[in-house]
Formats: structure tokens, sequence, C-alpha cells
């Protein structure tokens, strides 16, 4: 845990889609080995990571996430032959999206965990969770949706130009 | 409204220990849709699934989530007592509160917080899952091994003898693999190629055994029950059918002086060979690269004096396609070769030892040929480079074994007892010699191993140091090892006329492709891995393949055929059954949204999609349509997360599904 009074203390909300083949089960390797890991990450398992749509991720940035991760089997050892291939040229241009738009890419990574590899998981995991810990919290999403909520208050002009018009 | 019910596992104390289980319940209690949240110590156990089906009557449940340990262990259990209770078995999911929460995290408020989240992600998903039904698939009652050593026998014997057919494919053009190299077996000293020869015969001979030799697998797909395997049966140059293995071709053949592989390049073969007298099958082969026919067109001596008019110049490749149900991988080992650094690898060479530039530095493989009756000494060991028979012997261990400076951090688990065998044999063939053993730990779990090592110190003169050697140097005729003895605390220095390496058990070179063509997964050392370490050992994460022998680790001789008759009785459980249930999450398509784009075609690996056309009343072409043909479907879904417009969706894995997940989180 982060020392108390940093600029960034805060805990990061992470979420995970990892194929259930390989990073699943390296994450239960991870378990049964009783390695431990940072509590901020959330999996979500998908049969391989070439199911797994872009627009989750933008989905869970949006839901608050600090930072995402995907994660499947390495490059060649993918359970349904090449849905991993799939995903990686899928996501090499949702990065390029991303960065266009404005996210900092810091904050999505993508990496192979095979189900073999708890320390990798654990490595993986850890590293993100620190990095974003550091960058502070996903503010971006929040603010955009904060600002299409109405706070409830007259503050603006046009507002109470509007109010106005309806007393009469 | 669905009624879901949730019940959380304390796992005894696994769970419960680090995850306030009784807060967890309550807390998901409270979230729409849920009729029961309880939680009980184990969920697994008899009493524990009796809970499960009560509640299931009582409460009148619709969907049930077990909060427990990973699906993949239990998700059967469960899934198979909410279908005895009469729930549709994919309307119970497992959230994964052990493995990825309670194993993991020390903190209790945290990780009850976390767990609270995975069970409530989890009774939104479930929420949302249909009703599957069961997809039932014929089983095709024939197996196929990869791999003609002790593991790949044993499994063929036990699978054809209990009345089904195996297809054999071997590597290499005869069975046998390391197992008939070697001298004499530990722990009781018997011969290895009296024990061996007999089980490669019985193969040979066995009606319902198809042995393709020479042959590698090209290409696998399909599913449990239903694999089809291409083979590719390399141009042996004779024909198998004619040839009647009478051996005037070698006797004939001009080119006599290529190293012989299998007595580890000590003796010499000819172009046209047969790799060891025992070989099943009996047919030799042309090494294309080495016979003059080949490399200038001007020889031609073996077909000439072939009786039979076996030998054939013009064979090519055949690829040969082969329906099985279920697949052993028995592929084996290599010896790890320290002449150089392996390439590709991460893992650094052993330069210091001097193997491949000093002769009689060699490794245990090559000391097996030495000591072998049918070697190229006939038994005799003798020093290859002046074939004198040496009197100082110095044998070390781990060399390339739980090295982790050189990359290599497992116990090879056979070098301590052959070793052990090899100083024994050694002292039985030259009466008046010495071995010395460098060893770091002497490993000797197993029957009557210990006993075994002990003889070879007690009985047998072995001098045991407990050090490692730092380099090896010729000295004149001789090789000077120097070590160090930690036991006492000296340097020591050796004199010695013969250096044995005990080298690193790896698995073969190109078992990562093979995995891959498989599909099944391996660890960083290539290693193939079993779906559970304790409780499933010898299958495949992939259903329908199983592995035997030391392509799924460092094995000795007895674990390798127990395994592969563990092996064996999987497949004969598998084939018990005329039919099997197959995991119906196959991906379906919404036909009004479909617009017959065919994306989905390009990204499936399996060629599970097919064009459907979609008429109206009077019969003309409206439009077609995507159509996914669940036979064939492997369920990954890559196809849903490409198409534009959204119109396949996976069971279990729908777009809603997800984004009511991470709405939960």
């Amino acid at each position: 845990m982060s020392t108390p009074g940093t600029k960034h203390d805060f805990e990061p909300k992470i979420i995970a889609f990892v194929c259930t083949w390989c990073t699943y089960a390296g994450a239960d390797l991870a378990g049964t080995s009783r390695m431990q890991y940072p509590a901020n990450v959330r999996l979500l398992k998908f049969p391989c990571t070439g199911r797994i749509d872009p627009i989750f991720i933008l989905k869970a940035f949006q839901q608050g996430a600090d930072g995402v991760l995907v994660s499947g089997c390495h490059p060649g050892d993918c359970h349904y032959i090449a849905g991993n291939f799939h995903a990686r040229r899928r996501f090499a241009a949702f990065r390029k999206l991303l960065e266009f738009v404005g996210v900092d890419l810091n904050r999505l990574q993508f990496s192979w965990v095979s189900a073999a590899e708890g320390g990798k998981w654990v490595e993986v995991v850890t590293e993100l969770t620190e990095r974003v810990r550091c960058m502070g919290p996903m503010l971006e999403f929040k603010e955009l949706a904060l600002e299409e909520q109405w706070s409830g208050k007259l503050d603006s002009l046009e507002l109470q130009e509007a109010y106005n018009q309806i007393q009469v | 409204m669905s009624r879901i019910g949730v019940f959380v596992c304390h796992c005894g104390e696994n769970i419960s220990r680090t995850v306030d289980v009784e807060r967890v319940a309550a807390e998901v209690g409270k979230l729409p849709g849920v009729a029961l949240a309880t939680d009980y110590k184990y969920m697994c156990s008899d009493p524990g699934q009796g809970l499960l089906k009560k509640a299931i009557a009582e409460q009148r449940l619709s969907h049930v989530v077990v909060a427990a340990c990973s699906p993949r262990m239990h998700e059967r259990t469960f899934r198979k007592a909410v279908e005895s209770a009469g729930i549709n078995p994919f309307l119970c999911e497992m959230a994964n509160i052990r493995e990825h929460c309670s194993w993991v995290h020390d903190n209790r408020e945290e990780a009850t917080e976390k767990a609270i989240e995975i069970v409530g992600m989890m009774v939104e998903r479930v929420k949302r899952n249909r009703a599957l039904p069961a997809i039932t698939v014929p089983v095709t009652k024939r197996s196929l091994i990869i791999g003609g050593g002790i593991a790949g026998i044993q499994a063929a014997l036990d699978i054809a003898d209990a009345g089904h057919e195996v297809v054999l494919v071997e590597r290499e053009p005869s069975i046998g693999g390391h197992m008939a190299q070697l001298s004499e077996t530990f722990p009781t000293l018997d011969c290895s190629q009296c024990i061996m020869t007999p089980r490669m015969v019985d193969v040979a001979n066995h009606p319902r055994i198809t042995l393709h030799s020479y042959s590698e697998v090209e290409h696998v797909e399909g599913y449990i029950g239903n694999f089809q395997v291409t083979i590719r049966k390399k141009a042996r140059s004779v024909d198998e059918k004619k040839c009647t293995g009478c051996g005037v071709c070698i006797e004939k053949c001009p080119i006599r002086k290529i190293p012989n592989k299998f007595d580890c390049n000590l003796g010499m073969r000819p172009a046209i060979y047969i790799p060891f007298p025992q070989a099943v099958p009996n047919t030799p082969v042309i090494d294309r690269e080495s016979c003059a026919m080949f490399k200038s067109g001007k020889c031609g001596l073996c077909k000439k004096v072939c009786g039979p008019g076996a030998v054939d110049y013009e064979q090519e490749d055949r690829l040969i396609v082969e329906p099985v149900g279920a697949i052993v991988v028995a592929t084996g080992f290599d010896l790890y070769d320290i002449t150089e650094k392996p390439k590709g690898s991460q893992i650094k060479g052993y330069g210091e030892f001097g193997h491949g530039r000093i002769p009689d530095v060699i490794d245990g493989m090559t000391f097996e040929r030495l000591a072998s009756a049918s070697g190229p000494t006939g038994g005799r060991i003798l020093r290859p480079s002046d074939g004198r028979e040496p009197k100082q012997i110095v044998f070390i261990q781990c060399v390339g074994s739980r090295a982790r400076e050189k990359g290599i951090s497992y116990c090879s688990k056979v070098c301590c007892m052959y070793t052990a065998k090899q100083t024994m044999l050694y002292h039985h063939k030259v009466h008046d010699g010495q071995a010395y053993v460098f060893f770091m730990d002497a490993r000797t779990p197993g029957k009557s191993y210990d006993e075994f090592w002990r003889r070879s110190i007690e009985e047998e003169e072995a001098v045991y140091i407990r050090g490692m050697v730092s380099r090896l140097y010729q000295k004149g005729d001789k090789i000077v090892v120097m070590g160090s003895d930690i036991a006492v605390g000296v340097q020591v220095e050796i004199e010695a006329d013969m250096v044995v390496l005990a080298t690193a058990v790896q698995p073969r070179s190109g078992a990562d492709i093979l995995a891959q063509k498989l599909g099944i997964s391996y660890d960083k050392y290539h290693f193939y891995s079993e779906a559970h370490a304790k409780l499933r050992p010898v299958e495949c994460a992939t259903a329908g393949i199983y592995l035997a022998g030391a392509c799924q680790g460092p094995k000795d001789i007895p674990d390798t055929v127990s395994q592969a008759s563990a092996a064996a009785a999987k497949v004969m459980t598998l084939f018990a059954r005329e039919k099997l249930e197959r995991e119906p999450i196959v991906a379906r398509v919404r036909e009004a949204g479909c617009v017959g784009c065919f994306y989905c075609r390009k990204v499936c690996a399996y060629g599970a999609i097919e064009e459907k056309e979609i008429r109206d009343r009077q019969g003309n072409l409206i439009k077609v349509v995507a159509y996914v043909n669940p036979g064939v479907c492997g369920g990954c879904g890559t196809c849903q997360a490409t198409c534009p417009s959204k119109s396949v969706e996976l069971d279990g894995y729908t777009d809603e599904q997800i984004v009511a997940m991470i709405e939960a989180l």
C-alpha cells in the first residue's frame, strides 16, 4: 500500500478481460500457489481474447475503471487456433484510436499470460496497479458524464432564462 | 423476474479466513433478482449439494450462482447438481472467490469487498443466461498416439487390448524411443532391450494397431470424439509392403561412414539403414542427404540387389487423414545438448565442461550405448578418443538441471538414479576402476530407489563428492576435473580418463509446434501442461487430448508406464460411451440484423460459417445471411467481436451480459 499523504493515495479500479484457457487459468495457478497481488483487479472471463470487443474497454473506462488489462494466450498458442491474432490486430488499431481521443495508453495494457505463468500474472497485475495508482484516478470520462448531468441548480445564465420563461 | 439463489462457500477455511462470507451473502442478497443468498462450509460436499437442491425446490429458484472455487475446478459438479434438481445446467454459474480472491489477498476488508463485486457480477451474468440444450455428438472409437517410445507403446497396447483401434505415429524410422537405447535399467538392473523389444513386436503384430513410423502429425482439426488428423508419412524410399527385411541392401551400400544417431554418433551406419538391429518395423530407410543416388544420381546398388524390388527412389511424402476420437501425446524428451548454446533458447550452454571439444567428455546416453551389449563397443566401456578402458571415471550430476543461472530451474528427476546405475555398470565391467560422482543432492524417492543408491556406494565403491565442478580441461591424455567438496570444505582435483555428464531432460525439440497444432498449453520450458496438477494429471485442458510420459515433465520408466496406462484408461472411459455431450456454447446469428457481409467467415478458424438464403413467400430471394453450423463452431466468439452489425451472439457471452457485468462493478 502506498504511504499516506502522497499525491495519488487512492485505490485504483482495474478491470481485466482475460481468456479462459490461458490467463484465467494462469490467475488460478497464482491462487493455487498462494501468490499475493493487489486486490484492485476484477476479472471478466471470455472464451478467447478474440471475443473481446473494444467497446467493452470503453465501457469499463466509462464505468469508472482507472486501468484496463486485456490478456490471453501467447501468439500461436490460442486454444481456438487464431482468436488471439485477431485480438492482437484489433487492439493495435484500437490503441491508435484511444491515443487519438486522448486516453493515456498507460492505463490500458495488453499482455500474454499462459496457464503455466501464475508468476507472470502477479507481475502484470501488480505493475499495472502500481502504475495506475501513480497516474491518479481516470477522470476524463467521469467529467464528461458529469457535464451531461444537471446538478439541480440554476447555475448558468441559460438555465436561469429558461426557468424564468417557464415561470411566465 | 428471475429468482436467483446465491450460495457462498467457506471452503473449510480457505475462503472464510480472508473473506467475510456472511457479509458477502448479506450484501448479495440485496441485489435485484436474488431470492436467496446463503453460505455453507463446503458447498461441493454431499450435504452442500443437498442444500443447493433443497433450496432450488423450496424457493423455486430459476438461476444459481455458487461463489466458491474456480469454475475449472467444480463447475461440472454444480451444473450436474442443479440439473438433477430440474434446472438447465447453463443457468448455474460459479463466482471464483477462492483462486482469484481469498488465496491471493490477505487484507480481509479488501478481499470481502472484492468478493462481493465478483459475486454481484456473476449474478448479473447468470440472470441473462439462456437455457441451452445439450448438443450430442457421436464418438469415433479410434485413438491416435503421438510418439512410439515406452509411453506411446504402453498406451497403444492398453487401448488396443481393450478392443479399440489405435493409430501410432512415430517420427523416427523405428519405434522404441529412448528406452531402446538404454543398457540396463534401475532399480533392478534388468536389460532394457530385453523388456522393451517384446513390447515393440507386440505393437507391430497387434491386429488393432496401425503403425505409421517415420511419420509426423501435420495437422489436427475437430474436437473431442471427432478429430481429423493429417499424418505426413515421410518418404522412406523403401516400400514397407514389399520389403522383407533381409538386409542385403544394407550390406551392399557403399556409403558407410555416417555417424549413427542411435549410438550417439559412436558407431557408423550406411546410407540405407535400420537404426538398430531390433528396429520395428524392420524396414530400412534411405538417408537422402547422404545417399549417392540422391546426391549425384550414380549408384543404385541397393535397388539392384533388392530381391522383392522394394527400393523406390521416386517415393514421395504421403499425407494420410485418420479420423480419431481421442489423442494421447507421448512425445518424450531430448537430452540437453551442452556442446553449444541451444539456438533460440533462453538457456545458456556449458562451455566450461568441454562437451564436444574433449572427446572423452560424454553425456549419460552415450555411456548407455557404451555399456549396452548391442552398442558400438559390444558392451565394453572404452574411451571414444583412443579405445582404452578408463580407470578413473568422473560422473557430474545436475548438468543443466537445477541451474537457475543457466536457465533451467527444475530437477530432471532421473539423473541421480541413472548415475548410480552407471557407476555400478562401470564397476561390473572395469573391476579395477574407480568412479567418482559430483552431486548436489541425491534424490531417490521411489520404491527400492534409495537402497539401490546406497548399494552403489557401499558395495560398488563409487565415491560421492558433494559439490559442483567448476572447470574441466585436457592435460595429456587425462581430463583434469576441478571441483569442490563442500562437505569437507576443500578444493578437489581429479585426473580422470573419462567424464560422464548427467545432462538435463528437456522436452522434444518442436514440442511447442506440436502443441500449437493440437491446441494444448505448455509451460515456459515447453513441457505440456496437464489440466490439474493433482487431480487431472493425464488430461490436457483441451478435451479429448491426454498426456503420457516425459513430454509432461521429467519421468523415469515406472512413472512413464503408469501415466501411459492412466491415459489409456481415460481414453477407454471416453470410448465406453456411444454419444458425447459437448459444450453447447456456440455462436448464433440473429438473421434480422445480419447484412451478409461475411466478415465472420473471414475470421472463423473452424470454417463454421455457412450461407443461408432468406426468401419471401413467393420464393424471391430477400438476402443471404450467415449461419453458424453448431457442430463445427468452436465457441471462441471472434465472429461476434468482428460483426459490424452485432448480429452474432455467443451464448453465455452476449454483449448484453458483458456490459451488465461491467456495470455491476
